[in-house]
């Protein structure tokens, strides 16, 4: 284990699973390289982009800050209720004048567009990103923002094909779309993308710690020409997400976030017409098999809990193990662990960067404790952190149980724990043990194995072999209380048109 | 019947349809059924809400088994269903005349536009994954498919339409996998414990569907409250308030709401149903595995 941002610093393994290794004579020793931020041209402070232009918002402005370093990035608008409803009402004109009326072929083009705007300034966005958000350069610059500008140019395509899609043509009208941060770039074009290719118009509300992507792609709708209105940025937090929400102007609700909050945008559209798709939250299982192969078993385990941080609602955070290869599995794991690098997100080495905020870090570090106190046993390789910034080891707990709250909810961070099982039959009974059905893991390499399990197990993704897939292409969301509709490909189309289903 | 006869009917108890058996409600309580005519025809069990927890177990007891079974069989089982309900159509006719006081000919296209309706949805069993599910051409070496599966137990509340309006709800429920637990007609409940009777004897295991005939208030709570319920119709519903009281309820756990047409649109349940019917209450299930040699 070493620390980008300290490479001076001397990390000691001294895990169980490995000698220790000065960290001079590592072969995984590596010089310092950031990435510039000289692509980036960040502003004293953001408005709203609303009708086409940027005003100002009339709420209290509030602060984004680098969670590397804690050092502020810059003043961001809050948008008030009468804000909200100026959004919303721009993106009904547009939606009635402009954007309903205008032929698939021609809606097509503006996203077509906006794809190629996005590859060509996408160092810039990947660099902000990294920025605002914390997650490693490596992974906004390889995987956020390529996916971006293939969800924008897979959705184009659609735009003058719905009557092929199964779900007929007609739109919705004006969508209210609230994102977490955790992807904020990458949530932003899987709400905005079909959206705007099925012919509604946007009203969408970036988190309110990750706001600067989403502001920087309404510069990129502008750069597209796409007609004042059919896009409408408003910044804030929960109020603000509540008031465009709740707004009677909207047709179609589109959250991804916390299952909290996601049960209280379901009763806010109670009884009223409006369409809803929720992507919520996860506790997957990542189940390996005693004939899985288990080095790659491996970096699918490290890929499913500590990409993005953890960050992710689809984590692999329950590892269920066969007990015959589960001391075999967790020695490997444990030394590949010790060669991941925490620490500067711009560093191009990094694999795992900072955590998202101050009050994300207490979560994790909430719950972590509750493990040690329910008597999970924690282990961490040897990590010199940053002393600024928000910054949590990767960290396995060893002998939990399906009762521990670490088994049970959401962590939302580099904290994986570790369940044992003896028969098929109770690792598809163990998985399915949770309230939540976003994803699963399972490894094998027997194939007949693979599918009666994946068929078996009760969640909208499952990954055999691999794990943290994604493509425009392919639907995504969940079961139970990881939310209801889905994400990405055909199926996806059903959130924004009127024929939609499934 | 005739003056000269002195033999006494032997009349049938209504009770509830619940786990395959017919159990009268644990509350003891039932309620006066009247026909169309206003005379008394007979006493319906009046369902609690142990009993819609009692049908819940069941039906989620059931729903392994059901979801598990091909897709094939299932659609024969459905089919069979119609099969069993077409031989009994006399009755069935005689007891919707009774309850809404429709005459021969609608009565005899009420039970036709039922049995119908069975066939339609039995011959969907095999189908729906071919129209709604995808391969998925993503971007690098994996073989990626998305298919439909059964959303768990579903709770409907029947339309008052005390045949079509039964089998409108359970049939696309049950022949996509799911398990349910259905609130009948509220004024016309008998048909549907008759209904109990035919699936019963169809090959359908016991509480695939569950049959309660009581209130809609007193039931609905109960059942879109319950947090092993995964899915909630309310075609029955007519009552806005109701309808907004158990959707708020459903939120708890993220049920999938289908919700009641608007009073303006009713349903026409005699039009060939919408898929929504049935994707409704399926989710999609994407499976990715690595290609290579």
């Amino acid at each position: 284990m070493t620390s980008t941002a300290h490479p001076a610093h001397q990390a000691h393994a001294t895990g169980s699973a490995g000698p220790a290794t000065p960290f001079a004579e590592s072969p995984f020793a590596y010089a310092p390289a950031p990435e510039s931020t000289a692509v980036v041209d960040l502003r004293d402070s953001y408005g709203l982009f609303v009708d086409g232009t940027f005003v100002a918002g009339t709420g209290t402005p509030f602060t984004t800050i680098n969670p590397a370093t804690e050092e502020p990035l810059a003043q961001v608008a809050e948008a008030s209720d009468a804000d909200v409803d100026a959004a919303v009402r721009a993106a009904r004109r547009a939606f009635e004048q402009v954007w309903g009326p205008m032929p698939g072929s021609e809606r097509a083009k503006y996203l077509f567009r906006i794809a190629r705007i996005i590859q060509e300034r996408s160092r810039e966005l990947a660099v902000l990103e990294t920025l605002d958000n914390g997650k490693p350069i490596r992974e906004s610059r390889d995987v956020d923002v390529p996916t971006v500008a293939a969800h924008f140019f897979y959705y184009a395509g659609w735009a003058d094909k719905l009557e092929h899609g199964g779900h007929g043509t007609t739109p919705l009208g004006v969508a209210a779309q609230v994102i977490p941060w955790n992807f904020p770039l990458l949530m932003l074009a899987w709400k905005i993308a079909p959206a705007l290719a099925c012919g509604n118009t946007v009203v969408l509300k970036p988190a309110e710690t990750t706001p600067l992507t989403a502001l920087l792609f309404a510069e990129i709708c502008q750069q597209a020409d796409l007609p004042p209105g059919v896009v409408n940025i408003v910044t804030g937090a929960g109020a603000t997400g509540r008031a465009l929400v709740e707004h009677p102007g909207v047709d179609k609700v589109a959250f991804t976030g916390s299952t909290e909050v996601g049960r209280g945008i379901a009763r806010a559209v109670a009884g009223t017409s409006k369409r809803v798709t929720l992507e919520l939250g996860g506790k997957a299982a990542n189940i390996v098999f005693d004939d899985a192969p288990i080095d790659q078993a491996v970096e699918g385990i490290v890929d499913g809990i500590f990409f993005n941080q953890g960050h992710v609602c689809c984590a692999g955070s329950r590892l269920l193990v066969q007990e015959t290869i589960a001391e075999e599995v967790l020695d490997r794991l444990k030394r590949r662990m010790e060669t991941l690098r925490v620490g500067d997100p711009l560093d191009k080495n990094t694999d795992l960067g900072a955590i998202n905020s101050a009050a994300q870090l207490a979560r994790i570090r909430e719950l972590s404790e509750v493990g040690d106190a329910e008597g999970a046993e924690r282990w961490s390789p040897a990590c010199e952190l940053p002393e600024r910034g928000f910054w949590f080891a990767p960290t396995l707990f060893t002998g939990v149980t399906q009762a521990h709250r670490i088994a049970r909810e959401e962590i939302f961070g580099p904290v994986l724990s570790v369940l044992t099982f003896r028969t098929p039959a109770e690792a598809i009974e163990k998985a399915n043990n949770t309230p939540y059905g976003l994803s699963a893991g399972v490894w094998s390499e027997k194939g007949s194995r693979i599918l009666e399990v994946a068929e078996r197990l009760r969640a909208g993704v499952v990954w055999a072999n691999t794990f943290n897939r994604f493509d425009p292409t392919s639907p995504f969301g969940g079961y139970q209380e990881s939310g209801y509709g889905r994400e990405g490909g055909r199926h996806g189309l059903a959130a924004y048109l009127q024929g939609g289903h499934a | 019947m005739s003056e000269q006869t002195t033999r006494i009917d032997v009349r049938k108890t209504y009770k509830l349809y619940v786990g395959g058996a017919f159990p009268r409600s644990e509350s003891a309580r039932s309620y006066e059924v009247h026909g169309a005519d206003g005379g008394f025809l007979a006493n319906a069990s009046l369902a609690s809400r142990k009993d819609a927890r009692d049908a819940v177990v069941a039906a989620r007891k059931a729903f392994g088994g059901w979801s598990t079974r091909t897709a094939y069989n299932r659609g024969q089982v459905v089919y069979r269903i119609a099969e069993v309900l077409e031989g009994r159509r006399a009755q069935f006719e005689a007891e919707l005349r009774q309850a809404q006081g429709v005459d021969a000919a609608q009565a005899a296209a009420s039970v036709d536009a039922a049995v119908d309706r069975l066939v339609w949805y039995a011959g969907w069993a095999d189908k729906l994954a071919q129209v709604v599910g995808n391969a998925n051409p993503v971007a690098g070496p994996y073989f990626n498919v998305s298919v439909p599966e059964p959303t768990g137990v579903v709770a409907a509340i029947a339309p008052t339409d005390p045949l079509l309006g039964l089998v409108s709800v359970v049939a696309p429920l049950i022949v996509t996998g799911n398990a349910c637990v259905v609130v009948a007609s509220e004024e016309h409940p008998l048909p549907a414990i008759t209904l109990g009777e035919v699936m019963a004897t169809s090959d359908l295991p016991g509480g695939v569907v569950n049959v309660l005939t009581g209130r809609r208030a007193e039931l609905g709570p109960p059942l879109a409250s319950h947090l092993d319920v995964d899915g909630l119709d309310l075609a029955g519903v007519s009552d806005p308030a109701l309808a907004t009281e158990l959707e708020v309820l459903a939120a708890e756990n993220l049920k999938r709401v289908r919700r009641p047409a608007p009073a303006e649109r009713p349903e026409d349940l005699l039009a060939e149903p919408p898929l929504e019917r049935m994707t409704t209450f399926v989710e999609t299930k994407t499976v990715w595995h690595p290609r290579g040699l």
